[in-house]
């Protein structure tokens, strides 16, 4: 028992060291991160402008419910991008300073070494994604009164969950592929948007993109957030999103440590480990 | 024993038997796919295997300091990686105080750290950031590294009063330093030394040598050193070994073996062993440099 508490505790404080040090490398890139965040916005207003675009061209539309939509759209792409990209950097960015071996070499299981990208990801991830959406938003005058913010956190909270399950199997990428592997996070990030309604509803994609979307997490993260923000729904009303997410959540996790594992595997049989770059 | 030494409790790390050698590596081998140079017909270039280390057997007893000459692609950071757990074998064992560094890697882990040639650190991050980091995965709380930070870096020769700074502005000789601080952070049982002095001026190796006699004989701590440097092999290493394209041609002490080869010095030992001169260096080592 005693053995069993020793070792949670010493995994916790492994965890917290990733947190602790993804903080600290934020606080040193910070003005970076702050341009990011305008080219963010930049690219979000490109997107929700389609609405006022369609009614100036004679469309008949609600333009304050379609660029709420296309926010919301925007916003979750937007915040998959930092997930991913955290959790890609998990092994591309030591691979780029160096430390990757020392970190590989240390007595701290994957599933907390990855867990602490993970963590670190979704809160940075949300702080952000929330501030997007409230300065595009201010941006528009958009009026959302009946708009249940609680619950849409809650949805993206818990479509997290699987979005950090993708997010590892798409960290193992840069171990495989050191020069390449990164890139192709954002090619799972389009791939999953595109079948999942980012920009429109899932019911306009052709039947085998459909079929896609009942399994991609970000279809339920999209429903759900509308919903609460568009129609005010409840946690209660959400709820047909939020428990898919949780099966696929139940589903991710397991299966993004197995598939890093297996990358791992492969990186130390053939010294994928030690090229820097 | 010093305050680090104390923060690393028997639980963190697992009992080392006695009577169990520090190291014991028996018939290790492990290769590498490599593409050929020349294209084939069909102008695609093929791949052959190329073994970085082959049939390696060799033990090591507790407290002991073994130095491993080689030159570059001779497998010496090959020999140290799949010690370390970040290579998986492709034939024989090697075990670490009895733990298998294949199937009992977490107990080896926790047993084991290095220094490399390359001082890799986050270089946006301070010294004592990257230090607080590297313990955090061996369990240190922020309250004790704390306290053993300043006193780590102290007795590896590094100013206190520039550990908030970025490694980016520390020197090669100091960010070295900062590297031995991070091994011993953690209190290792068995330390490996891959060419730690390399690259570094006279000044900063003379320490560095200074630091790991102090290890010797303060610390218990079993030392597998990798080095291009005869000198420093001699005068630190209890046995010598000579690693020449994967192979183990010998291990033992420098007297012993400049006798066996009828040579008045460690260089004239390894050109008789090797059948080259210890800075030569063919197409074939040219080629197996990458696996270093």
């Amino acid at each position: 028992m005693r053995a069993a508490t020793f070792a949670l505790r010493h995994e916790l404080i492994g965890l917290a060291g990733v947190v602790e040090r993804n903080v600290y490398l934020t606080k040193r890139y910070i003005w970076w991160d702050v341009a990011w965040f305008i080219w963010t916005v930049a690219n979000t207003l490109t997107i929700t402008f389609i609405a006022k675009g369609i009614e100036a061209s004679g469309g008949i539309i609600d333009v304050n419910r379609a660029t709420t939509s296309l926010l919301v759209g925007a916003v979750i792409w937007a915040y998959l991008g930092v997930v991913f990209e955290f959790l890609t950097e998990t092994v591309a960015w030591e691979r780029w300073e160096g430390t990757i071996e020392y970190t590989f070499m240390a007595p701290l299981s994957r599933a907390m070494h990855l867990g602490g990208s993970g963590v670190f990801a979704v809160l940075y991830g949300l702080i952000r994604a929330v501030l997007l959406f409230f300065v595009v938003a201010a941006f528009f005058d958009l009026s959302m009164p009946n708009a249940d913010f609680f619950a849409a956190l809650v949805v993206l909270v818990v479509a997290s969950v699987s979005f950090f399950g993708i997010g590892m199997m798409m960290a193992v990428l840069p171990l495989i592929s050191p020069e390449k592997g990164a890139q192709l996070g954002y090619v799972a990030q389009g791939l999953m948007l595109v079948c999942s309604g980012v920009y429109y509803p899932v019911d306009v994609l052709p039947g085998w993109m459909q079929a896609i979307a009942t399994v991609s997490p970000a279809t339920y993260a999209l429903e759900g957030i509308r919903g609460a923000i568009l129609d005010g729904q409840s946690l209660g009303a959400v709820w047909p999103d939020i428990w898919p997410l949780l099966i696929i959540g139940a589903a991710c996790i397991p299966l993004g440590l197995w598939v890093f594992h297996r990358g791992e595997l492969y990186a130390k049989r053939h010294g994928k480990l030690k090229r820097s770059g | 024993m010093s305050q680090t030494a104390e923060l690393m409790t028997n639980e963190a790390v697992p009992a080392a038997v006695d009577g169990v050698p520090a190291v014991e590596v028996v018939e290790l081998h492990k290769d590498f796919w490599r593409r050929n140079k020349d294209r084939g017909r069909l102008g695609r270039r093929g791949r052959r295997r190329v073994a970085a280390i082959r049939g390696v057997s060799f033990a090591m007893a507790r407290g002991e300091t073994v130095a491993i000459l080689g030159q570059n692609g001779s497998g010496k950071s090959t020999l140290v990686r799949l010690l370390s757990t970040l290579l998986l074998p492709d034939g024989g064992e090697a075990r670490i105080f009895g733990y298998d560094v294949s199937s009992q890697a977490r107990p080896v882990r926790r047993m084991v750290n290095r220094v490399s040639v390359e001082a890799s650190f986050f270089k946006k991050m301070s010294a004592a950031e990257n230090l607080a980091y590297a313990a955090r995965f061996y369990g240190m709380m922020p309250g004790e590294t704390k306290r053993a930070i300043p006193e780590i870096l102290g007795r590896v020769g590094f100013p206190a009063d520039r550990r908030h700074e970025s490694m980016e502005n520390l020197s090669r000789g100091m960010q070295q330093k900062v590297a031995l601080a991070r091994a011993l952070l953690t209190s290792p049982v068995l330390l490996l030394l891959d060419e730690p002095t390399t690259g570094l001026d006279p000044r900063s190796k003379l320490e560095v040598q200074d630091f790991i006699r102090q290890l010797q004989s303060s610390h218990d701590s079993t030392i597998l050193l990798c080095t291009h440097d005869l000198a420093e092999a001699e005068a630190l290493a209890d046995r010598v070994g000579i690693l020449d394209r994967g192979r183990l041609l010998a291990l033992e002490p420098a007297d012993d073996l400049k006798r066996r080869y009828g040579a008045s010095t460690l260089e004239e030992a390894f050109f008789a062993a090797t059948g080259r001169a210890f800075e030569e260096e063919g197409d074939e080592d040219d080629d197996r440099d990458v696996y270093a």
